[in-house]
């Protein structure tokens, strides 16, 4: 047993030595600009729905997300995403448009298993995480600010 | 017969007298679409699911072979598969409607030598005249098993690989001027504690190495026996890790005899990553691609050594290493 420990060290360590690098600036200059693109067709879908409708700029937030969310669905579904997604990374993850992949192809692919115990059963396997920690990591940041101003007396 | 500590010597060798190999999409843009007896055009075979597409594939390939080699299904006495689904479902439902007697079998992506060296083992004891053996894999039903949604968009690394889309099967009987199941060497799991499951060639190097080492001291023969030395799916990183092994062992492999599976079934172009994996990459290249070399006269003695790592979704969750094996067995003219 001694000997298969080290054995597996030796061959543990000469892997992790091996291993290709992974290209870490590049991914995160690729991720940068897609993401930053992301960002900049939702601002102008938001500048649209200003311009065009009566929303204001704190209105327009949710039919933008919405939009965006509703673009991301057909890309999902036409199986273009998850391969802007390979090149992007981070880029087509951090955006809404991730949250909403991770929702949409999760509701996808467990369609064959029904709509209740399926689709509704599993549509938030992936970004149920998201939503608890989100949620939570919103209380505490709220409770923090609440102390702090309570005793800063403002 | 037992030869040395972990090998069958066949005495009455059965034959390969057919084989019946289907792929998918991928592998029909790949690199050896010649190797197939039957391509699909899309991933779900006109199925509701990728697990009826899954069982509708090894129906399919176990009809071809039957075919070919002009028996009915009804004459095949034993059917012994495997796949990487759940509980081998789409193994199971296939054997339902062959109706073949039936032993479901699963050794992750070295299922298909396991198939074979149990086949031949009952061939060899006049146990059946007719076994057919094989496996299988889908890559969407695979996918979302073990990875995430098929249309999920996360990015894989360059160590990654892409699990084949197909079917093969051999029908073993006796037939002479075929290519005869000569041994088979049951590997031992070996465990070097990697974990990343996205790394399965480096994790599954070290059991194809200390299989193949195994197959030659127990047969007592040299590696320059075989004409070619096949890996399932160690595919690039796996196969520069077991070549490395074995130079550092003292053995020098000729690295044109020691070819994979995961590399020859795909086209560089493609984007597969380190290459191909699954069960069915090393039942299709080696039924199609390797058994039609050896009939053209290309080569005559080949070990084919299948590598599966025997993980699950929940052992990666739980932190457990990557457990992985490797049976070998030789095909001789």
């Amino acid at each position: 047993m001694a000997n298969q420990t080290s054995q597996a060290k030796k061959y543990k360590d000469y892997e992790a030595s091996k291993l290709p690098k992974r290209p870490i600036l590049i991914n995160c200059l690729k991720a940068f600009f897609i993401g930053g693109l992301i960002c900049v067709i939702g601002q102008f879908i938001s500048l649209f729905y200003m311009y065009f409708f009566n929303f204001t700029e704190q209105t327009a937030g949710n039919p933008t997300v919405a939009t965006l969310i509703f673009i991301t669905m057909l890309l999902t579904g036409f199986g273009i995403y998850n391969k802007i997604a390979q090149f992007a990374g981070a880029g087509t993850a951090v955006p809404v448009t991730g949250f909403g992949n991770a929702v949409i192809s999760a509701a996808i692919e467990h369609r064959t298993e029904g709509f209740v115990q399926g689709v509704g059963g599993n549509m938030f396997k992936l970004a149920g995480s998201v939503i608890l920690f989100g949620t939570f990591s919103a209380f505490v940041i709220a409770l923090i600010k609440t102390i702090f101003s309570y005793w800063s007396g403002t | 017969m037992i030869q040395g500590k972990q090998t069958w010597v066949f005495q009455n060798a059965p034959s390969i007298i057919a084989t019946g190999t289907v792929g998918g999409p991928d592998e029909a843009a790949g690199n050896i679409p010649e190797a197939f007896d039957q391509l699909y055009d899309d991933l779900w075979l006109e199925k509701d699911s990728f697990e009826l597409a899954h069982q509708q594939m090894i129906e399919d390939a176990s009809n071809h072979a039957v075919k070919k080699a002009n028996i009915e299904l009804s004459d095949v006495q034993f059917f012994l598969h495997g796949d990487l689904i759940n509980q081998i479902t789409p193994s199971n439902f296939a054997a339902r409607n062959l109706a073949i007697p039936y032993l479901g079998l699963f050794n992750a992506c070295a299922t298909s030598m396991e198939g074979l060296a149990l086949s031949a083992l009952i061939m060899d004891q006049g146990n059946a005249s007719y076994v057919l053996t094989g496996a299988a894999s889908h890559y969407s039903a695979t996918e979302r098993q073990f990875r995430y949604p098929t249309e999920y968009g996360s990015q894989k690394p360059d160590t990654s690989q892409k699990t084949v889309t197909g079917a093969g099967v051999a029908l073993l009987g006796f037939e002479k001027n075929r290519p005869r199941v000569t041994s088979a060497t049951i590997g031992k799991v070996i465990d070097r504690e990697l974990t990343d499951p996205f790394n399965m060639g480096g994790a599954m190097a070290p059991a194809a190495f200390d299989t193949i080492n195994r197959h030659l001291t127990d047969r007592n023969i040299d590696h320059s026996y075989y004409d070619y030395i096949i890996t399932g799916d160690l595919a690039k990183i796996g196969r520069e890790r077991c070549l490395d092994l074995f130079t550092k062992d003292g053995t020098m492999i000729d690295e044109r005899k020691f070819v994979d599976c995961g590399l020859t079934i795909y086209k560089p172009s493609q984007q597969v990553f380190a290459g191909g994996s699954g069960t069915a990459c090393s039942s299709v290249v080696t039924y199609g691609h390797f058994i039609k070399k050896m009939m053209n006269k290309e080569c005559s003695k080949i070990l084919v050594v299948a590598t599966g790592a025997l993980l699950s979704p929940l052992s990666v969750s739980q932190k457990q290493t990557i457990p992985c094996i490797a049976h070998a067995v030789s095909i001789e003219m």
